[in-house]
């Protein structure tokens, strides 16, 4: 069964139809890259399986719920549920969203901590599940080279550092997974590089993940599987080595010539 | 009269010009946050109710609004209300002024409610969508989304435009004499009708001063202690 199954999305914004019948699946453990020029939806697309978007029709499957059915929609979808879904994925945006009136620690461990009081035993463990939280938090932040900066202010810390304490505050919620928006373009291009190491590792450790890349020798390096966007639709769909060295569809060769140099 | 019993006369009237303070402050700027929300509401009835009060409120002139306060239910119902409670006040525990007081109130209130509430839009509407939608995706509540990560941001944002109206607000306090509230001014012209003595008007500018003084190292102490982050 794939973790990820997108069937049939449409998408308009008003009268400009922004995904018109898209589809993909995606296995467990796989990273696909998604790559095409601006305006083709990319960012739609993973806005509507973040459930920060509702689809006009079509139909999403995450880990085996439906997180979308366009042909039996819920009237009114219970608010509790939709939150329990949406911690089976994780979203790391382009240009961060860091809360910046919490320091790095309080920004990784703060939905977590949330999420905790939801628990029955949490009156009585509040101070041991807490510090447990802040554990699994450092934890984290060590892997992705900030335990440095834990009572630092998103003010304080360079783009490259502030998009990892953003990878870290989605991986604490150990998301099914981890959705990537172009999380190198507000970067300057001397530090995308950091975190395309930290995406690696994941990729090593089989964090299942979805990426809108620019970066095309980076997605061609990290991922299982790569689509090519085009205006909607998805134009190509392969291993890298397919979409980059042998593509099959003129748009998308195209596309990545102009990348070549 | 000498320097001493001039300065404690005014004073008795700057205790009821931080009295009008005070309290518009405690009651306005709650009543600020319905009504900041009521006109961000996607009800289209509530919003547009709130922004025709606001509209109103804001275009009148605050003086103007204290003397309907004050008389329009009595033209209205042929009966003075506010002066009923004066009456009432003044012979049961001797207190003066109370029902014009209680018009000014009123009137503060309501205008620096809407005041205020703007601020509170402002600040609100200011905060980006990645704010909310952050929270959203890491899957929290509407409800913790603004109280945790929303919240103390807009507080950062409204404290400067807020210490200005605060400002504002006991200068305002003023105009209460325009109904004969013996606030610190209106002490002062009393002085002069009776006494003859034009400089205590003048010297009410001190209190003033003193007050606005003391405001703006608080608020700017406040504001200081909330910049250790930016947003
Ligand atoms: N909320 C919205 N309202 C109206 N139009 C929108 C909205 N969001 C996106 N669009 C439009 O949908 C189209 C696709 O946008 P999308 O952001 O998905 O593209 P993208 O592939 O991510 O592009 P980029 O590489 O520039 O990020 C664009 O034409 C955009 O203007
Ligand atoms: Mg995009």
């Amino acid at each position: 069964m794939s973790i990820l199954e997108v069937k049939n999305i449409k998408k308009s914004f008003g009268k400009t139809e922004v995904l018109k019948d898209v589809s993909f699946t995606l296995e467990e453990g796989e990273v696909l890259s998604i790559i095409g020029s601006s305006g083709s939806g990319k960012t739609t697309i993973l806005r509507c399986i973040n459930q920060l978007e509702t689809a006009d029709s079509g139909f999403i499957k995450v880990n085996g719920e439906v997180f979308f059915d366009g042909e039996n929609r819920p009237k009114k979808e219970d608010p509790k549920e939709k939150r329990r879904k949406q911690l089976l994925v994780g979203l790391v945006f382009q240009n961060f969203n860091l809360f910046p009136q919490y320091n790095v620690l309080e920004n990784v461990t703060l939905a977590a901590k949330l999420q905790a009081t939801e628990l029955p035993e949490y009156k009585e463990n509040k101070v041991k599940i807490n510090a447990e939280i802040d554990e699994k938090a450092k934890d984290i932040l060590g892997k992705v080279g900030l335990l440095d900066k834990l009572n630092n202010y998103p003010c304080e810390l360079s783009g490259g550092q502030q998009q990892r304490v953003s990878i870290a505050r989605a991986l604490i919620l150990e998301p099914k997974i981890l959705f990537f928006d172009e999380p190198t373009s507000a970067l300057d291009p001397e530090l995308t590089g950091e975190i395309l190491k930290v995406i690696k590792s994941l990729a090593e450790e089989k964090v299942t993940m979805v990426i809108v890349t620019h970066e095309m020798s980076f997605a061609k390096a990290v991922s299982s599987k790569v689509i090519f966007m085009d205006n909607g639709v998805i134009e190509e769909e392969g291993t890298p080595e397919e979409v980059f060295d042998n593509p099959k569809s003129h748009r998308t060769k195209e596309f990545i010539s102009k990348f070549d140099d | 009269m000498s320097f001493l019993e001039v300065t404690s006369f005014l004073f008795d009237g700057f205790i009821i010009s931080l009295l009008i303070f005070g309290v518009t402050l405690l009651l306005g700027a709650p009543l600020g946050l319905p009504i900041a929300f009521c006109s961000m509401s996607r009800f289209k009835p509530l919003k547009y109710l709130s922004k025709v009060i606001v509209w109103i409120v804001r275009g009148i002139p605050l003086m103007l609004q204290i003397f309907i306060i004050y008389y329009v239910p009595g033209l209205l119902f042929g009966f003075q209300l506010f002066g009923q409670v004066d009456r009432f006040f003044l012979l049961e525990y001797g207190i003066m002024d109370a029902g014009r007081i209680t018009a000014v109130l009123i009137a503060f209130t309501l205008n620096y409610a809407c005041y205020f509430s703007e601020i509170y839009r402002g600040g609100i509407e200011s905060i980006s969508k990645g704010q909310y939608e952050a929270g959203y995706v890491l899957g929290m509540t509407k409800s913790q989304i603004f109280r945790k990560i929303i919240l103390k941001q807009v507080i950062q944002r409204i404290v400067p435009p807020m210490s200005n109206e605060i400002i504002t607000l006991i200068k305002d306090t003023a105009l209460a004499n325009c109904i004969m509230v013996c606030e610190i001014i209106k002490q002062a012209k009393e002085l002069a009708a009776t006494k003859a003595m034009i400089w205590p008007l003048f010297y009410t500018g001190v209190f003033y001063l003193l007050f606005v003084g003391l405001l703006t190292v608080v608020l700017g102490k406040l504001e200081k202690k909330l910049s250790y982050f930016r947003s």
